[in-house]
């Protein structure tokens, strides 16, 4: 595709139809005209934040305040402010999957999420993730010797908790390929390997 | 007092050693609770980031840090790089030689406010020519970047042999030694620059209390690095304190404090505040580590059996802004044919000087030269196996060829070697995809360090050890409290084992695999000393001799007879008042029963290749290790993946990616410093050789030597897979491609 | 980085309100995965950050009223469409989602933050600019992950969506509203990437207070099944950029193929639809000559750079490989 065809704002005096272009867009448009509901009323709509604010962040069960700017991360409110330091920063892009947490049940990257996104949503982090179904992760971890250093443990541990969580009958295969957002220098993937595939076999308790 | 014997228990009589033992801080790693430098927040802490230097060649001009000091919440800036005054009293621009130094470091509230605060220097840049094409050797010859080293030769000279002129001699004799050779083998080898990409960066946090330093400090020389801080801030180490409960990686890059930590600790007294200063990503791959590179041009000669008779090589490579490179010393690797010249030439590049990286020169030389070993059996026509082993003849190791031929047997036997065997290029194709086999072997020394540990034994029966190593996630922690125990026939548990800073008794650094040694020695040491005082005690009051003795499941006893005897507590009772405390120092070097150097290894590697677009994909690893006597198989076993996995990294993947024309590290973020992942890996296999003859030599490090044939083996299986060598490591897909391409040119 | 306002509007209108006409002055959080290091790095150094996340109009799998299509919400997340029951027939698309290897990224990463994601060029990373110096740096520097297509003029990066060929090959149509949500306009995907020719042009023809609203996918029709599929060339399993790429969706009656779309990524500043080697599937079976005929087509006029030239043959074998995928045979490379 070389050549732009977006529509530029048009003159005063056009109808709405005359601003849809291409094929379909009037479908479109009635989709997006019939999507969402009312506002729910505890949004943050259309507040434009700059500087510091105090907000409340619900993590790991409770409600806490922290003061963040726009462009604070949530890695360094849990780091800095609620002395949760179990995830690690290591990369800027998240490429190293060291600083994944749970938002509302879901894996991803504190490094690379804003603290103002994840207001009203449940934000989970290792040492909450780590004492589930009784703790089985880092017990297997343990078990297997999954570390070394253990700088990458702490995001491994989340992400095989939610990789279980979706996947609870795993196969070998299916693990080899399901875990790769993770980066571990030391080398102890081989560990880790066998830490999940006996929390397979553990069944419901994994 | 009895003269001690220091000794570890037979295999039989022992309780814990040789028996699998969980980490102890296993559960505070992957619970999230260890503190690890980058996570020890103070009070008021400040956080620094720095400016780091886009060009890798360039002098500074000025440098301009008003409109950083006016951002909010910039509470210091201070400039690193400063300009000097010449002996004519003439400033000197600061001159730069490689990209990412640090120019200027700025402390604010929040890690949002320094790095805007950075953001916001203004810098002014003489840019200069750089030079970091290390692996073109005519280019650096032309950049007058290329330093020639002595050659080194060995040729074996009869008693009749003329050498007065000693080099016509030595060319005469090779020319002859090739002549007579029935095998000769061309080839180039080579293996890239890559970085130690410490998942926790380097760093500090540290504050000053009363005058004096306290430094949690991310590195792998806890009892070193106050006298770092000392030397460089003008004070004495009795005033520093260097904290390390937990390392987020070393690998042989944290054994200093560094500029950045010396410079965190004048910020934090400019400022009276406590500061953190953790290098980002991308500083930490650009200036805080690397290996040196290596590129190897050989000419060797084989008899009929495949033994090389002469090997005739020319090395080059760097390590980095202050030249050198790897030790042509280990070339051929472990083997030592008996003829032999050694020619190296020392490049220097405007990358950052290389750090030690876990075994230094070992996994280059061994990619460099066992390579070569295995185009001799390609060429011939043989089974890899055999020429490795037929070569065990000529061997300079401080392992035993007998002991590498047992575990090249044990090896073939875990990888089904002969049933797996085709010869080079070979094999059956399926689709797209050949598989092959590879092979190479390893030493390593892993004498044990210097160490001390200090045993307090309580009467109520507690018992607590005091020693500044430190644990890289080696298993270090567990082996102290584990030796202790043994000692004492107590459970681990029963032992708190405390390392981690310099304020405890002095323990080497965690370098060259000598920390096992070094607290197995220190810890048995104090502990049969402390043992030694308490059975005197338990002997008095017995009325038995104390050599006649033991302690063994919670109880100290006559020998072979546990009823005569107190239980653990009641003999600690006997202390009285105060506790016992013993303290014991391991010399290195010094001869000792419990432990030695020199090791060997095996790896096996069976690959697959999909010679449509060049991807390598691991199957199998087999890896045969020796270790002396194995104290907790375990995490041994750890060490042996993990090193295991740094080769698949270094043979498939990482690789530092210089930019010819401007010099800058192109590659230095984890999206593109590629790292094998957990589906990368394949099946391992690792199995430890430890017949009672090993185990008899007591302890030996381990934390290097299963990181260096790896490169070999799988290069090897490669070649064995496709037929053709692909010569530089990482065999990344474009190199295995264009090596496929370049045999078919020349064959066609 | 650099301090920024920061809103997250609920409606579409109040998006669309937030975002503002001049380039580089606002930018759009679509996830986090990608603006958030370029915002750390510095590469962007926007005055807000509008987070189009909570958009009720981007969220979700629609009907299209009149029939034949599925508008798929911009702010869905890759795991939501990947376990959407109403596109498990789209094979190509779940096929490049489980390509990203990234639990993480799957979870994190929506659907137009996806096919927007930036260019991972190193240089441009390193902050030269989209075009690193008018191309110079990457012509006369290090280009061995760089274009080997459309790269005669300044841009010589490669597009970084990792699902566009596939929903390209699947005839997605792209939804781009904005300035006002009056202002809307269907176009095909393929034509929402362009090859920029100075730093003023980013790779989409997205106008700055312009988004992505929607993908509108052609519903599976049962009459004419249409298979496809998402064929990767990485190194290794992580989940950082293929060294190539290639998509297709084949319908196929009665073993003929009636209609193909043959797509190539991480070739060309743009996904790149290859007309030609497409049609040479059209009226034959595939088989395995059928396709190496038609990855050799896509490849034909292939321009590589200095350091690239081993992608040329990359792109081939994805290309073939995608072709037997999709048609159910066996590509002759690795087991998957």
């Amino acid at each position: 595709m070389k050549q732009s065809t977006s529509a530029s704002p048009p003159a005063s005096g056009f109808t709405r139809r005359k601003f849809l272009q291409g094929s379909g867009a009037a479908a479109a448009a009635t989709v997006l005209a019939t999507t969402g509901g009312e506002a729910l009323a505890d949004h943050h709509g259309d507040e434009v934040i700059a500087g510091e604010t105090t907000i409340t962040l619900h993590v790991n069960g409770q409600n806490r305040q922290a003061v963040v700017e726009p462009r604070t991360t949530l890695l360094e409110v849990l780091r800095y402010q609620f002395e949760l330091t179990g995830a690690k920063p290591v990369s800027a892009d998240g490429s190293s999957g060291a600083s994944t947490v749970l938002i509302d049940g879901k894996p991803m990257m504190a490094s690379t999420l804003l603290a103002l996104s994840v207001r009203d949503k449940k934000i989970e982090t290792v040492e909450s993730v780590s004492q589930r179904n009784s703790g089985a992760v880092p017990a297997a971890f343990v078990e297997y010797d999954a570390q070394q250093c253990g700088f990458c443990t702490p995001g491994f541990v989340v992400a095989v908790r939610a990789f279980l969580d979706k996947n609870p009958n795993a196969s070998e295969a299916e693990i080899r390929a399901g875990l790769n957002g993770n980066v571990c220098r030391c080398g102890t993937y081989a560990n880790v390997l066998q830490a999940v595939i006996a929390l397979v076999k553990g069944g419901p308790r994994g | 007092m009895a003269n001690v014997q220091y000794q570890w228990p037979s295999a039989s009589a022992a309780q814990l050693l040789g028996t699998r033992q969980r980490r102890l801080d296993g559960a505070d790693k992957s619970t999230g609770a260890a503190k690890y430098t980058y996570d020890v927040n103070l009070p008021k802490q400040l956080i620094v980031k720095a400016l780091d230097c886009p060009h890798a060649h360039c002098r500074i001009k000025s440098i301009d840090t008003s409109a950083a000091r006016r951002v909010p919440g910039v509470v210091h800036v201070h400039v690193i790089k400063t300009p000097k005054k010449d002996a004519d009293g003439n400033t000197v621009l600061p001159e730069v030689l490689f990209q990412g130094e640090l120019l200027v470091a700025v402390a604010a509230e929040t890690e949002g406010a320094a790095a805007e605060g950075v953001g916001k220097l203004k810098v002014e840049y003489e840019v200069l020519e750089p030079f970091v094409s290390e692996e073109e050797l005519d280019a650096a010859v032309q950049a007058q970047r290329a330093k020639e080293g002595r050659p080194r030769v060995s040729i074996q000279a009869e008693p009749d042999d003329d050498v007065e002129d000693e080099e016509q001699f030595e060319n005469d004799e090779i020319e002859r030694l090739f002549r007579e050779a029935k095998y000769v083998v061309e080839g180039y080898y080579g293996i890239d620059a890559i970085t130690h990409c410490c998942l926790e960066p380097h760093g500090t946090t540290l504050h000053w209390q009363d005058g004096r330093l306290v430094a949690y400090l991310s590195t792998q020389n806890v009892s070193g690095c106050d006298d770092g801080f000392a030397a460089a801030l003008d004070m004495t180490a009795d005033d520093v304190d260097v904290h390390c409960e937990y390392i987020g990686g070393g690998f042989g890059s944290k054994f200093r404090p560094d500029y950045w930590g010396i410079a965190a600790a004048e910020i934090s007294k400019k400022t009276g505040r406590p500061v953190k200063f953790m290098l980002e990503r991308d500083q930490e791959l650009m200036i805080a580590g690397n290996r040196p590179s290596g590129y190897l041009n050989v000419k060797l000669g084989a008899d009929e059996k495949g033994v090389v008779q002469i090997w005739d090589s020319a090395q080059w490579g760097t390590s980095g802004v202050t030249g050198g490179g790897v030790a042509d010393k280990w070339i051929p690797y472990v083997y030592e044919p008996p003829n032999y010249r050694r020619r190296s030439t020392f490049i220097t590049t405007n990358t950052d000087q290389s750090r030690a990286w876990r075994a230094p020169n070992h996994p280059q030389a061994c990619a460099m030269s066992q390579t070569a070993y295995d185009d001799l059996a390609a060429k011939m026509g043989a089974n890899s196996y055999d020429i490795f082993e037929r070569n065990l003849k000529h061997i300079s190791s401080r392992q035993k060829a007998e002991v590498y031929a047992e575990e090249m047997k044990i090896g073939a036997r875990l990888m089904d070697w002969q049933a797996k065997w085709h010869p080079h290029g070979k094999g059956p194709r399926r689709g797209s995809v050949v598989d092959g086999l590879g092979m190479a072997i390893h030493m390593w020394g892993g004498g044990a360090n210097a160490s001390t540990c200090q045993v307090k034994i309580h009467p109520d029966g507690g018992v607590e050890s005091y020693c500044g190593t430190q644990d890289l996630g080696t298993g270090t922690r567990t082996i102290c409290a584990m030796v202790l125990a043994e000692t004492f026939g107590l459970p681990i548990s029963a032992v708190n084992a405390n390392i981690g800073t310099s304020k405890f008794p002095f323990s080497g650094a965690s370098g060259g695999s000598t920390t096992v040694g070094a607290v197995a020695e220190s810890h048995r040491r104090a502990g049969q000393d402390a043992l030694a005082q308490l059975c005197e005690k338990v002997g008095e009051k017995l009325g038995v001799k104390p050599a006649s003795l033991v302690a063994a499941a919670g109880r100290i006893h006559v020998a072979g007879k546990p009823d005569e005897g107190l239980s653990w507590r009641e003999a600690c009772s006997l202390l009285g008042m105060r506790p016992l405390e013993v303290t014991a120092t391991f010399k290195r070097g010094q001869k000792t029963p419990l432990s030695d150097e020199g090791v060997g290894g095996v790896q096996m590697a069976h690959v697959e290749v999909d010679t449509a677009t060049g991807q390598v994909r691991v199957k199998k690893i087999v890896a045969v290790q020796d270790m002396g006597l194995v104290l907790n198989p375990q995490t041994a076993e750890s060490q042996i993946y993990g090193g295991v996995i740094m080769g698949i990294a270094y043979s498939l993947f990482e690789q530092r990616i210089m930019d010819p024309k401007t010099g800058a590290f192109l590659n230095s973020n984890l999206a593109n410093y590629r790292l094998p992942r957990l589906g990368d890996v394949g099946e391992i296999v690792v199995e430890i050789y430890e017949p009672p003859d090993q185990r008899e030599r007591g302890v030996i490090g381990l934390g290097e030597p299963p990181v260096i044939s790896g490169g070999a083996a799988i290069s090897n299986a490669v070649c064995n897979a496709t037929g053709v060598r692909v010569p530089v490591l990482p065999m990344t897909p474009d190199r295995v491609l264009a090596a496929i391409k370049s045999q078919g040119r020349a064959s066609s | 980085m650099n301090n920024f306002a920061y809103a997250q509007p609920r409606r579409l209108e109040s998006l669309l309100a937030l975002l503002s006409p001049t380039p580089g002055e606002t930018e759009v959080l679509a996830g986090g995965t990608d603006l958030v290091g370029l915002l750390r790095e510095r590469v962007l150094t926007p005055e807000r950050v509008v987070n189009v996340c909570d958009v009720e109009e981007l969220q979700g799998v629609h009907e299209v009223p009149e029939g034949g299509a599925l508008a798929l919400g911009a702010a869905m997340r890759l795991d939501e469409l990947h376990e959407h029951p109403l596109l498990e027939s789209y094979t190509a698309l779940h096929q490049a989602i489980c390509g990203l290897r990234s639990l993480q990224y799957q979870a994190q990463s929506t659907l137009g933050g996806e096919l927007c994601r930036r260019p991972r060029c190193w240089y441009f990373r390193a902050g030269h600019g989209l075009l690193a110096d008018g191309g110079r740096l990457i012509r006369e520097g290090d280009n061995r992950y760089h274009a080997i297509f459309d790269n005669a003029g300044p841009a010589k990066f490669v597009s970084a969506s990792r699902l566009a060929p596939a929903l390209i090959a699947l005839d997605a149509r792209a939804v781009l509203v904005g300035p006002e949500p009056e202002y809307l306009s269907v176009v095909p995907l393929e034509e929402l990437y362009q090859t920029p020719i100075d730093e003023s042009q980013r790779e989409t023809i997205l106008q700055p207070n312009q988004v992505l609203a929607q993908i509108l996918l052609p519903q599976a029709d049962a009459s004419a099944a249409v298979a496809s599929a998402a064929y990767e060339v990485r190194h290794g399993e992580g989940p950082d950029d293929p060294l190539a790429a290639a998509a297709v969706s084949l319908q196929i009656e009665s073993g003929v193929v009636r209609q193909a779309k043959l797509v190539l990524g991480q070739v060309a500043p743009t996904p790149r639809v290859a007309d030609t080697a497409s049609r040479l599937l059209v009226g034959h079976a595939v088989d395995q000559l059928r396709a190496e005929a038609a990855g050799r087509a896509a490849v034909a006029d292939a321009t590589p750079l200095s350091r690239n030239e081993y992608k040329v043959q990359l792109a081939e074998v994805a290309a073939t490989r995608a072709i037997l995928k999709a048609a159910g045979l066996a590509t002759g490379g690795f087991d998957e």
